[in-house]
């Protein structure tokens, strides 16, 4: 029988059962709705979260101290002394691959502007720290490479910290406040940046020169952690290894040593937290696939009452003509038309409730082609798993007792 | 020679039930020419159905030797058998077997459905023309249940003349009809004949038998009787004695 008129048959049959039809469908919409829309969620998250790392500085690397393995006691990383200005200079004298180095110790501890006061930490770094992190300076100035040869007490603040001292509105160029009892003299404002994806207050933060913090406040010679900025994201991996070899030297480690600090990337932070969310979407769509499957099964379903529903029809088919292979088509015909068309159905429902999702929920949403294909081809294939059996079993009628069936 | 439509010479046919085996069909020969109208009469279990499924190629014999149009059966695949069915028989059946929701133009176009040979314009203009031969030339756009049941009949022999085959098989046609629509399909049958159609007419009623030009009584799987009808009664005539419909209601 010609493929023309195999559909043509498909479909008029289907025409005569119309909203039985539309209900058989409505599992398979359901399902491929819902596949498309978790799986646009789920790249949505993986995305927002990849862009937020990558804001805070794409080429970005930074060394920890790791493990100090000195006189057999392991102590926990942030204790450790093990990373040094010594390091610093040594990395920014010898690296050929980045482009801005600077050093960085932390200090906590209670900001007060006159009888307002916030807690909040310190970050002890260099001018070119700004570059690294991609911040910026709206009002006034960061502080110089001559401030931190002269240990100047001078900050640079973040809005947060403004809006919880400032209370009445002051300019705050130019004002003392004091952070642990030390003065110190406001020179600018960073530009605010929000939270990250974590929840952190990326604005909650004070900048002042390291030589400052290291003696004004730590009264100490290591460093927390040292930041970098590669000159480019696809040499990270490359300035990585560089800056490691380069500690290794500078710690005199041998061979077989294990490293005494951790160097890492922006790029393996974005792995981390993508397998995370990764996770989460395999778990969603895999839900979603159960409702698919569902779908399945009552395309089978309603083909098994279908075919024998119309068995006499079956028997009038093969008594003019047609054969046990064109009872087969025309029944998987039917099944995959009502699976098709539930898939083309399901994919316009999808992409429309994750346009809803986005627009009203505010959640980062990506529909992939791949998704679309993906889910398209996966109901394509159930409608003819599911559709195979009722069809054998039409086939397999014996005409003569079909044409007698009541 | 005139051409033989249907030889038939020796034909068995067993079933096997369990240990038991049913002998439907003991040995009959027969033959049917081009442009006969046979009826073929029987009680039940005398083995009628049987040959009728064998006649249509719906089944094949255990013995004997079937041709139709001098093409031999017995030997054929499930395929090829359908082929068959598809060019050279026109079955008509005592329920009809109309396709519901779908249009007497639909349902006579259904046989050319399963032959690539026709396209999909000749289909429709040979439908149109043998739905114009039954004389349901203004019902082509309604569906079974909006056509009564001799209109329905109709349909159902528009269908078996579509693909112009060289047997209509007619199962019980007239069984569901009351006594004036069966002669007004028996007046049909015997118009179609007489435009050279061949026939054959499975029934248990004995006057049905009457318009026919021959019977072949089988019993018990033996053919009885095969005689040539005498004073073939015209169903067209028999339509015109039939009491008005109005005085039938006026008696009852």
């Amino acid at each position: 029988m010609k493929a023309i008129n195999l559909l043509k048959i498909a479909w008029k049959a289907l025409q005569r059962n119309r909203l039985r039809a539309f209900l058989t469908m409505l599992g398979i919409i359901i399902g491929v709705a819902s596949v498309i829309a978790m799986l646009a969620i789920g790249e949505g998250s993986k995305q927002s979260i990849r862009n937020q790392i990558s804001s805070m500085g794409s080429n970005m690397l930074f060394v920890q101290p790791g493990s100090d393995n000195r006189g057999g006691v392991r102590q926990d990383f942030s204790q450790s002394q093990t990373l040094t200005l010594a390091d610093y200079k040594a990395l920014k004298e010898k690296n050929t691959t980045l482009t801005d180095i600077s050093p960085q110790v932390n200090g906590s501890g209670q900001v007060i502007f006159a009888n307002n006061n916030w807690p909040t930490s310190i970050h002890g770094v260099n001018p070119e720290y700004l570059n690294i992190r991609k911040l910026s300076v709206k009002d006034g100035s960061m502080f110089t490479d001559h401030d931190v040869l002269a240990a100047a007490k001078v900050v640079v603040i973040g809005q947060t910290v403004v809006d919880n001292i400032f209370k009445n509105g002051e300019d705050p160029i130019g004002k003392t406040i004091r952070f642990n009892k030390i003065p110190f003299k406001v020179i600018g404002v960073l530009t605010e940046k929000g939270q990250n994806t974590f929840g952190q207050d990326q604005d909650d933060i004070m900048l002042a020169p390291y030589t400052t913090v290291q003696k004004r406040i730590q009264a100490a010679t290591y460093l927390q952690s040292i930041s970098a900025s590669a000159k480019s994201e696809s040499i990270a991996a490359q300035a990585s290894e560089e800056m490691s070899s380069i500690l290794r030297a500078s710690h005199k480690l041998k061979a077989g040593d294990e490293n005494d600090f951790h160097v890492r990337s922006q790029e393996e932070l974005i792995s981390t937290f993508s397998a995370t969310s990764e996770i989460l979407t395999v778990l969603l769509v895999a839900i979603a696939s159960i409702s698919l499957v569902i779908g399945g099964i009552g395309i089978m379903n309603i083909m098994y009452v279908s075919v024998t529903e119309r068995t006499r029809e079956i028997g009038l088919r093969m008594a003019v003509g047609g054969r046990g292979r064109d009872i087969l088509l025309q029944f998987l015909v039917e099944a995959i038309l009502i699976s098709v068309t539930g898939g083309i159905i399901g994919v316009a429902l999808g992409i429309g409730s994750t346009l809803l999702v986005a627009s009203i929920m505010n959640w980062p949403t990506v529909i992939t082609m791949q998704s679309l294909v993906i889910s398209f081809t996966v109901c394509a294939i159930t409608g003819i798993f599911f559709g195979w059996y009722p069809a054998r079993k039409a086939a397999s009628l014996d005409p003569i007792v079909a044409l007698r069936y009541e | 020679m005139e051409k033989k439509i249907i030889r038939i010479e020796n034909l068995k046919r067993e079933f096997i039930m369990g240990n038991e085996t049913v002998r439907a069909l003991k040995g009959i020969s027969f033959s049917v020419a081009e442009g006969e109208f046979v009826t073929i009469m029987g009680t039940s279990g005398s083995g009628k159905s049987t040959l009728l499924n064998i006649l249509g190629c719906l089944d094949q014999p255990t013995a004997g030797s079937y041709e139709i149009d001098s093409v031999p059966v017995s030997n054929l695949s499930k395929n090829e058998l359908a082929h068959l069915r598809n060019e050279k028989i026109g079955f008509i059946f005592q329920s009809y077997n109309l396709l519901p929701r779908t249009t007497a133009l639909e349902n006579v176009e259904l046989p050319l459905m399963y032959n690539a040979k026709v396209s999909s314009r000749e289909r429709r203009e040979r439908a149109l023309e043998a739905l114009r031969l039954v004389g349901l030339s203004k019902r082509l756009h309604h569906t079974p249940n909006q056509l009564s049941g001799g209109q329905q009949q109709r349909v159902a022999i528009a269908r078996a003349l579509v693909n112009n085959p060289v047997l209509i098989l007619a199962d019980e046609a007239t069984g569901n009809l009351d006594t004036r629509t069966s002669y007004e399909i028996m007046a049909l049958f015997q118009e179609l004949n007489a435009k050279g159609k061949t026939i054959a007419f499975v029934t248990h009623e004995p006057d049905i038998a009457l318009f026919s030009k021959r019977t072949i009584v089988l019993r018990d799987g033996h053919i009885t009787k095969d005689y040539p009808v005498e004073n073939i009664a015209d169903a067209a005539q028999a339509l015109a004695q039939l009491p008005k419909e109005e005085e039938l209601e006026v008696n009852s």
